[in-house]
């Protein structure tokens, strides 16, 4: 057994002992195998079939009943979803949830530019700076649903009542503050503030510390030599050094963007998708029709396109985007 | 000289740095103060304008120099006249609306018993609805400030905290595995959180570490092969795998089960991944001399392996805890059963009961956060190397 590398590939030279070595790992394998297998691996593939069906989930009696609910329609779901006839797109809602994800995705690069500020705050030597970074990580640990319940108090907004916000407005001397989770054009807008809020302290600030304190202090006192102010420094020397963690950031958020599963909680508890559905996700999108309207087929079909997104992005990101990152 | 102007600017940029790190550490926990000072208000006073952050509320109030003592009761408070006259006021300058017309306030005059309920504040002045003297109740007058002297005393409501736990509004009885069980607001939420938590992350982190043994230290075929299946579905959204295990469940009539609630969560690729790159980092010369002796993998795995992994097994108990203790949307899918609700589901159905009443919310959302904080607390140093560690490896 080697340590680092995986052991060579060349088969185990007899039967006997390949079937020796597979039984001697089976029962340290097969308790999580046998979950992943049907809790994840298969759920994958399933999701896929799923979505080539017209599934209306309903209670059944006997297998009998089920061959009655699932319909082969091939790429029908899909056809309804993504198609487009000359007077229109055939499910503009599907379009519209979109454009609202990658909308409250708009929030993502303030976030990354407030965790690497923060982290740099951070990283200086101060004392007591532990308080700092676990009151920033807080708001990551907190329940979802906890954080949703006092953020949309603190939005509140009602004829004689007036919400911690509004009410900073008022007393800051705007007349008339917005109806945050009230009206279409401020929802969103609200919803970006909540995350900035939970995000900018959380894991990207953590992940950039960690990056910062990666880099060697030898290449700052050289810079310091040469007669590098701050700003030097930190355009040719931490920025660049911080190229992978960006990169890593960047990616990680985007997918946790177009899963958006605080969104989700944050839509779910505080607006209910709305007004006017201008806060709802795709993923509430598939939540409404697998759970509200149990029409199964249809909401893995959606989840399907979700994973492609997700998978096209990453793909894209692996490609190009590793350009830009320096590696010392 | 130029080393102590280095000094003074290195001071101020420190200085600096710390009024920054304060500022946004402050916006990070206004929510948090503003969450705590409302949970501890009086119904009445919970949505005030504008905000107060110290929960007070009247004391004592004079009006037109009787000064009463103030009883909050549900949303308005009451006042009643205290003892004896209190000395009488200069009479305000301007129209007033006088409580007591019928007898001129002055040295002479005993105080008639007064009861006044005050509905509520605004720039005007105090809305009062007149209770006694019988001849004018119901009246309603607004008193302009002028005219009216308010004391404010702090009152912390500590017994929301109890109202908030009893929960009445979502008190049910249920049929649970044939037995009636009583489902008393948040003690229930409670007990399923732990009991479902618990288990998660020891079945998480015991069968994970049993296969990243396997994936980093046994010899098997197809093993590369099964570990790639583990790595495609670390990319894949969680929704994608949820609908069809939902739709398993709904069919065998499992939802609103604990196995619901534990097992499908229990097996994700990501516990066995961040283990098995953990096992890979140590050294093999130690297992060497004890399967020389004679050592079963087992033995390897329980004597040598796991007790050089606490950190990484600390980072993944965290982790999956935290993860579990806080999710919503699995168990939103598979559970409407109030009696098998968990804290965050139970906490958004509360919601939906107490939907206005602003301090019992709060103080129900302080109830669930407070686990999670000290779990934060104490497992702070591993939770945050494992962030760096996934993050390297990415």
């Amino acid at each position: 057994m080697s340590s680092q590398a995986l052991p060579d590939r060349t088969p185990a030279p007899s039967r006997a002992r390949r079937r020796a070595a597979i039984l001697r790992a089976l029962p340290f394998l097969l308790p999580n195998l046998l979950g992943f297998l049907a809790f994840t691996f298969v759920p994958v593939l399933a999701c896929f079939a799923l979505s080539l069906t017209d599934y209306r989930l309903a209670p059944i009696a006997s297998v009998a009943d089920l061959r009655e609910q699932i319909t082969f329609v091939g790429i029908d779901n899909f056809v309804r979803l993504l198609g487009f006839t000359r007077e229109g797109p055939n499910d503009p809602e599907f379009w519209r949830y979109l454009g609202n994800t990658l909308f409250l995705m708009l929030g993502i690069p303030l976030s990354i530019a407030g965790s690497l500020f923060l982290a740099l705050l951070l990283n200086q030597r101060l004392r007591g700076i532990t308080i700092f970074r676990t009151i920033y990580f807080l708001p990551t640990v907190s329940s979802a649903v906890a954080v949703c319940i006092v953020w949309k108090w603190i939005f509140h907004q009602q004829p004689n009542e007036v919400g911690l916000l509004n009410s900073a407005l008022m007393a800051l001397g705007l007349a008339h503050p917005p109806d945050w989770l009230g009206t279409m054009q401020w929802a969103k807008p609200a919803f970006i503030i909540m995350v900035l809020w939970l995000g900018i302290g959380g894991y990207n600030c953590v992940l950039y510390l960690a990056g910062l304190q990666g880099i060697p202090q030898e290449l700052y006192e050289a810079a310091d030599l040469d007669g590098a102010g701050s700003w030097a420094r930190l355009r040719h020397i931490t920025w660049p050094l911080l190229s992978p963690t960006t990169f890593f950031v960047t990616t990680m958020s985007i997918i946790a963007g177009l899963q958006g599963s605080f969104l989700f909680t944050a839509a779910f508890l505080m607006t209910a998708g709305g007004p006017a559905g201008s806060t709802t996700t795709l993923m509430l999108y598939i939540y409404n029709y697998a759970i509200a309207w149990h029409q199964l087929g249809y909401a893995a079909a959606i989840a399907a396109v979700l994973f492609l997104l997700v998978f096209t992005f990453t793909l894209i990101n692996w490609k190009y985007g590793q350009r830009l990152v320096h590696y010392s | 000289m130029i080393k102590s102007s280095q000094t003074t600017r290195r001071r101020l940029l420190n200085l600096a740095a710390y009024l920054l790190l304060a500022a946004v550490g402050l916006t990070m926990l206004v929510p948090f103060a503003w969450m705590i000072s409302t949970s501890l208000k009086a119904p009445a006073y919970a949505v005030e304008f504008p905000p107060r952050w110290i929960p007070s509320e009247p004391a004592t109030v004079t009006v037109d120099g009787i000064e009463c003592k103030v009883a909050t009761v549900g949303a308005t408070f009451l006042s009643r006249p205290v003892g004896e006259a209190s000395p009488p006021r200069p009479e305000p300058v301007g129209q007033a609306p006088s409580l007591s017309e019928d007898q001129p306030v002055g040295e002479a005059s005993p105080p008639r018993p007064l009861r006044v309920a005050l509905l509520r504040y605004s720039p005007e002045g105090a809305h009062v609805r007149i209770l006694e003297p019988q001849s004018r109740a119901g009246e309603q007058l607004t008193v302009p400030e002028a005219h009216l002297s308010l004391v404010r005393e702090t009152n912390l409501h500590w017994e929301n905290y109890a109202e908030a736990w009893r929960a009445q509004g979502v008190r049910v009885r249920e049929a649970f595995f044939g037995l009636a069980r009583r489902v008393d607001g948040f003690l229930v939420f409670y007990t399923n959180s732990i009991f479902v938590t618990i288990c998660i992350t020891l079945g998480t982190v015991f069968t994970s570490s049993l296969a990243a043994f396997a994936f980093a230290r046994l010899r098997f075929p197809g093993r590369d092969a099964i570990f790639l299946g583990y790595l495609a579905t670390l990319m894949v959204p969680a929704i994608v795998i949820m609908l069809p295990v939902y739709a398993l469940l709904s069919n065998l009539r499992l939802t609103n089960t604990y196995a619901a609630l534990i097992l499908p969560p229990m097996f994700s690729a990501y516990g066995t991944f961040l283990l098995r790159q953990f096992f890979l980092t140590i050294p093999t010369e130690l297992e060497d001399a004890a399967v020389i002796d004679g050592a079963s993998p087992f033995q390897v795995y329980r004597h040598i392996i796991l007790p050089l992994s606490k950190p990484a097994l600390a980072t993944l108990t965290t982790f999956v805890f935290l993860h579990s203790w806080n999710d919503f949307l699995w168990p939103l899918m598979v559970v409407d059963r109030l009696a098998l609700k968990t804290l965050p589901i139970g906490l958004a159905h509360f919601q939906d009961s107490y939907t206005t009443e602003y301090h019992l919310l709060m103080a129900a959302s302080v109830i669930v956060m407070i686990p999670v904080l000290i779990v934060f607390l104490l497992g702070q140093r591993y939770f945050v190397r494992g962030i760096a560690l996934s993050g390297m490896k990415g």
